[in-house]
């Protein structure tokens, strides 16, 4: 007897799967370079924001001074 | 039928949920040695300018950009972004790899996920290149840590890859051999990039080592939390009952 057919919860791979997902990550990375290095060039607010978030900058354990 | 769309919006929120209470803990556990921290490189500070003698001038009489309580306030900011960032990541990675993980169960496929990428992305960065609290660092050198820290991101999944890798290989020689492959796989990788990459060592031997690790297990504990969260929150939301999983596509 054949195993039944199992539904793993995912969309099949697909090309437009993967434009999706290469999107959404690239979209995610500028984020996480926003909180973790970015010093005004992507957010445009000069070192507002770099300096608002240097306590979690440090305690995410990523380098700063 | 699970979308893509519905898959990452998990992520997002769980991220969010999970990069806030990691927050939480960061403020309870790290704020108070960060504050320690800033007072020594102020006295230190303060102390050299005298040495120089001449005019004064006091660092910390310059009107911050941000203050201290808005940086406190921002440390929730910033686990919170990044929480949704590594959230959002975590679910694509999910979606793209839930095939090549070898179990029926959803959740456990999530925390496995979650497992692997606190290992590379937290843990072996962690050892290699133990964070540091303010005015520890050298900011001369912050360009070769940032990209030897980069760096360590990359190699540490690469070695959990090499783990899993070579442990279905040697999968065929039996449970031993299956386990010591994982093992395997992951420390020689882990080992020759440490070898290779440069030894940094900033830390000035008046800092105390005691609020140094204190500072360092509070790290190390906010992005555990963070991960922990994340990883059982993804789990929860994807879980699904035996009998929906036999349900065909
Ligand atoms: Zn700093």
């Amino acid at each position: 007897m054949a195993a039944p057919a199992q539904s793993v919860g995912v969309p099949a791979i697909s090309s437009r799967l993967l434009v999706l997902s290469a999107l959404s990550v690239g979209l995610l990375l500028l984020l996480a370079y926003l909180v973790g290095f970015d010093q005004g060039a992507v957010s445009q607010s000069g070192m507002y924001l770099h300096e608002l978030m240097h306590d979690g900058r440090h305690l995410l354990g990523v380098p700063c001074h | 039928m699970r979308t893509f769309g519905s898959l990452l919006v998990r992520g997002l929120i769980v991220g969010l949920f999970a990069g806030l209470l990691a927050g939480t803990f960061a403020y309870v556990m790290g704020e108070s040695r960060i504050d320690a921290a800033i007072a020594i490189e102020e006295a230190n500070a303060g102390a050299h300018t005298h040495d120089q003698g001449g005019e004064h001038e006091h660092a910390a009489e310059e009107e911050p950009l941000v203050s201290r309580t808005g940086q406190k306030a921002g440390l929730f900011l910033a686990t919170g972004l990044s929480g949704v960032a590594l959230g959002g990541i975590f679910a694509v990675g999910y979606t793209l790899l839930r095939r090549k993980l070898r179990t029926g169960n959803d959740a456990y496929a999530a925390l496995g996920l979650a497992a692997a990428g606190f290992t590379g992305i937290i843990l072996v960065p962690f050892l290699k290149y133990p964070p540091n609290p303010p005015g520890v660092g050298d900011p001369e050198t912050v360009t070769l840590r940032t990209v030897t820290y980069l760096l360590t991101i990359v190699i540490g999944l690469l070695a959990v890859w090499a783990g899993v890798a070579l442990s279905r290989w040697a999968a065929r020689y039996g449970d031993v051999a299956r386990l010591a492959g994982g093992v395997a796989g992951f420390v020689v990788t882990v080992a020759a990039a440490y070898l290779i990459l440069p030894q940094i060592n900033e830390v000035p031997d008046t800092f105390p080592a005691t609020l140094l690790w204190q500072f360092r297990f509070a790290s190390l504990g906010t992005q555990a939390t963070l991960w922990l969260l994340l990883g059982f929150g993804y789990a929860a939301t994807v879980a699904r009952r035996p009998s929906e999983q036999k349900v065909s596509v």
